[in-house]
């Protein structure tokens, strides 16, 4: 293929930062009018390859071709300039700007010495998203819309800025399903009319779905080039793990036992003081994994955090066994047997400037174990117990001084996983257990999870990813609005889960 | 008993409005910069020391060239120095907004001191002759008006730019195209970078344009109030304008507000041989509005959302 024909051709990319050398020799290319995924694990250098294309830092070395011309790219500016437009994974908005505003920045029309058009903006808009079909209302306040419309946004305002070529960094990650349907829509429109689409992830059904190349990047290089219809998920893990890895959960049904947690109409507040739970009742047994299912921000990370005991209930009880722990907090929580891996590791999970050591016993640093009555620790029993963990979950480390600062994600992730499980919880709850974390880790992650099952421990789990929660759960609880709208088993299908979760469908029998 | 009806005596005399709004002034300008800056995503709580640079090198300049214009052009030049610093200090070398600012104005008070002696050696550094500051202008016919006019309309020169000035950044923040981007970068860096915005410029701009401000409001003050420098004579006014910045939501026509009730309260203190209040309660009053407004009970005063946070080129 000559070099007219692509859109972007991109030759022995490198770039190093302090440490890493994030894109080594990197060759990427990409046809116009294509969707082209680049897929790899976090850190393979997806991110900086896309960053030094759209100019937000420069290459150390390598050489840049768009639509068959050399280019220097020496920031947005001149990316915009050359028809490349990038939708962030977060996203560029300013939430108490107006929706117009937000698009227009940069290239904003302009009355008189330099006066914001306010309806010259209204109209561009409204042409664009006309003739791509993607309502949007220009007046009104970014940070009131949800995340479907927000990226909409984010994708008008590329095209306002005239790009052929749009760049899309882990769109999905935040989407329903029915958004990211809506999504995959919109973006073979976009094709159909003459745009070319690099399409950034690491959810490999997604991209078997939506593309027609594939690129792998595996720790700053290239590992494969792939034809999507050739090709299959597994192929591609392998690929991307340098590995052959297992998808899919392997478990045996679950044999669950007597009710461990009874939760008993519980409601509370966001920070804000805005009811996020409404009235939350299940049951959870010894040897079963319950899923909670469901988009962010329907009550989960309350659900999660009032029953580890660092939120107040405004109403319900929670009884653990017989024992009603409702006002329990989150030292006698785990005094009683509940074990928590927090959503947000780094501000939660982990003292970030700690040793592994010291992470290891977080949360039980007062047991007899680890103490002499509750006041001097034990250093060399503390020593020994973080050299187990991390020998047992298989965390990467020189040692186990290291701060958890310095560990990856997935490393990190495996401290916290390796503290709940090491002690031997009656209930185990898995908040978002493997975000962020790459494939390697998530499948060792999910294999502890369901061998914690298979020993008794009653586990409880809140993810984002509908996949994870159907792969892993025994019972699926759909979560809308701060209520369990139904409970499913794991093999309802995808569409009527989506529904669920946006607050369609029929509950099943039974549900809460 | 008498206090109160003194005060409420004072409050219908024109002279206490007029000296309000000079007084309102004094810290409207350093306020302004403050909210330019800070909109701009660049916490600023040097106009104190700039404000001193001002009034310094004003004095220093009308007394070498006897022309207040020109003493005021070097007293702008001054402040705009001093706010380089700070940007800088911030913008390029990412450094603790607060800590810096807190250099500057610990700064200028010693370099101003230090050139005082330099220069002058230990006399005093002599007064500004009247017809050698900054003029006081009666607008004709309209400073005829009852109440009104003497309020104002017989002020200084400095309070009519001042008052054009307001009207001026409360335009261009809020309806030019300029403005969008200066609260754009201030909101979200990386959004106006990616959208071709240079967060650099505009960040330098800002700091510098509050430097500029305040150095006019350091000229208003030595060479159109006192007509000569004194160590320390800002006397907390930049702080008071960034208490007014904050209780004025960071918007110019909140902080101007502002700026009226504290300069109410300084010319009440100014006026304090007639009534009976403790003067020193008085000062203390715009402190206890803004720790009234931090704490939320007025409303909730949220500064801009990256304000004070330094701009890494390809961060998230």
């Amino acid at each position: 293929m000559s070099d007219e024909q692509l859109a972007v051709d991109m030759r022995g990319i490198t770039k190093q930062f302090p440490g890493v050398l994030a894109n080594n020799h990197v060759d990427f290319s990409v046809r116009p009018g294509e969707i082209h995924a680049l897929v790899g694990e976090n850190g393979a250098g997806k991110s900086t390859l896309m960053n030094i294309l759209y100019g937000l830092f420069p290459p150390d070395s390598g050489e840049i071709h768009i639509n068959g011309k050399q280019a220097h790219i020496g920031g947005p500016r001149d990316a915009i300039a050359l028809g490349i437009g990038m939708v962030h994974q977060h996203f560029m908005l300013i939430p108490v700007f107006s929706v117009g505003e937000n698009i227009m920045l940069g290239r904003e029309p302009v009355a008189g010495p330099d006066f914001y058009d306010h309806a010259r903006a209204r109209t561009a808009i409204n042409e664009l998203t006309k003739r791509y079909g993607l309502a949007l209302n220009p007046d009104a306040r970014m940070g009131d819309l949800p995340v479907g419309l927000q990226q909409r946004a984010e994708i008008v305002k590329v095209l306002y800025r005239g790009a052929n070529i749009l760049i899309l960094d882990e769109p999905t990650g935040v989407l329903t399903p029915q958004e990211t349907k809506e999504l995959f829509v919109v973006l073979r429109d976009l094709v159909k009319s003459g745009k070319t689409i690099i399409f950034i992830s690491h959810k490999l059904k997604e991209v078997l779905e939506i593309s027609d190349r594939i690129t792998v990047m595996r720790r700053g290089k290239v590992v494969g080039h792939l034809t999507t219809k050739q090709t299959n998920e597994e192929e591609i893990a392998t690929m991307m793990v340098g590995r052959e890895v297992l998808l899919r959960v392997d478990k045996k049904p679950a044999t669950p036992g007597a009710v461990v947690m009874r939760v008993e109409n519980i409601s509370a507040n966001t920070d804000r003081g805005v009811p996020a739970l409404k009235g939350v009742s299940f049951e959870l047994r010894q040897g079963e994994i319950l899923g909670i299912a469901g988009v962010e921000g329907n009550g989960q990370s309350e659900l999660m955090e009032v029953l580890a005991g660092t939120r107040q209930v405004t109403g319900g009880r929670v009884l653990l066994g017989d024992r009603d722990i409702t006002t329990y907090d989150a030292r006698t929580e785990r005094g009683a047997g509940v074990a928590f891996i927090p959503e947000d590791r780094r501000g939660t999970g982990l003292v970030l400037s700690f040793s592994i050591a010291e992470n290891s016993i977080l949360g039980r640093e007062r047991s007899p174990t680890f103490s002499w009555n509750e006041f001097v620790l034990k250093l060399v029993a503390i020593k020994e117990w973080a050299r187990r963990l991390v020998k047992e979950f298989d965390i990467r480390t020189p040692s186990i001084e290291v701060a958890a600062r310095n560990l990856s994600g997935g490393n990190q992730q495996k401290v916290i996983v390796a503290r709940e499980m090491g002690s031997k919880p009656k209930v185990l709850l898995a908040a978002q257990p493997t975000r962020g974390v790459d494939i390697g880790a998530i499948e060792f992650i999910h294999r502890r999870i369901v061998q914690e099952r298979d020993e008794g421990t009653a586990v409880l789990l809140v993810s984002a990813e509908l996949d994870e929660v159907r792969s892993l759960s025994d019972r699926i609880a759909v979560m809308y609005e701060g209520r369990i709208v139904s409970i499913e088993p794991p093999d309802a299908a995808e569409e009527r889960l989506g529904l669920l979760m946006t607050g369609g469908g029929a509950p099943r029998e039974g549900a809460a | 008993m008498s206090g109160v009806e003194d005060i409420f005596r004072l409050l219908f005399t024109a002279n206490l409005w007029q000296a309000t709004l000079a007084a309102a002034v004094l810290l409207l300008l350093p306020a302004l910069g403050g909210v330019i800056s800070e909109r701009s995503g660049v916490v600023n709580i040097a106009m104190e020391g700039m404000m001193l640079t001002g009034a310094f090198f004003a004095v220093v300049a009308d007394l070498a060239w006897h022309n207040a214009w020109l003493a005021t052009g070097v007293a702008v030049l001054a402040g705009a120095l001093m706010a380089t610093i700070h940007a800088v200090v911030s913008i390029q070398f990412r450094a603790d907004q607060i800590v810096s600012g807190i250099a500057i104005n610990i700064f200028a008070a010693g370099l101003t001191v230090f050139l005082v002696n330099r220069i002058y050696g230990i006399q005093d550094i002599g007064h500004v002759t009247p017809s050698e500051s900054l003029p006081y202008i009666n607008v004709g016919g309209l400073d005829q008006i009852p109440f009104v006019g003497k309020v104002l309309f017989q002020q200084n020169v400095v309070v009519y730019m001042a008052l054009v000035l307001l009207v001026l950044v409360h335009v261009v923040l809020f309806r030019t195209r300029l403005g969008l981007r200066i609260r754009a970068v201030g909101e979200h860096p990386q959004a106006a970078d990616t959208a071709g915005i240079n967060v650099y410029l505009i960040r330098y701009s800002a700091v510098i344009t509050s430097g500029l401000l305040s150095g006019l409001a350091g000229a208003f003050l030595a060479i159109g109030v006192s007509n000569t420098f004194v160590p320390n004579m800002t006397d907390g006014r930049g702080y008071i304008a960034l208490a007014a910045m904050i209780f004025g939501k960071w918007t110019p026509v909140g902080a101007f507000i502002a700026c009226v009730i504290f300069g109410l309260g300084e010319a009440i203190y100014d006026n304090n041989s007639i009534i009976h209040v403790s003067p020193y309660l008085l000062s203390m009053l715009p402190y206890i509005l803004t720790l009234v407004v931090l704490a939320g009970l007025v409303g909730r005063s949220t500064p801009p959302a990256a304000d004070g946070l330094p701009y890494v080129p390809g961060s998230e």
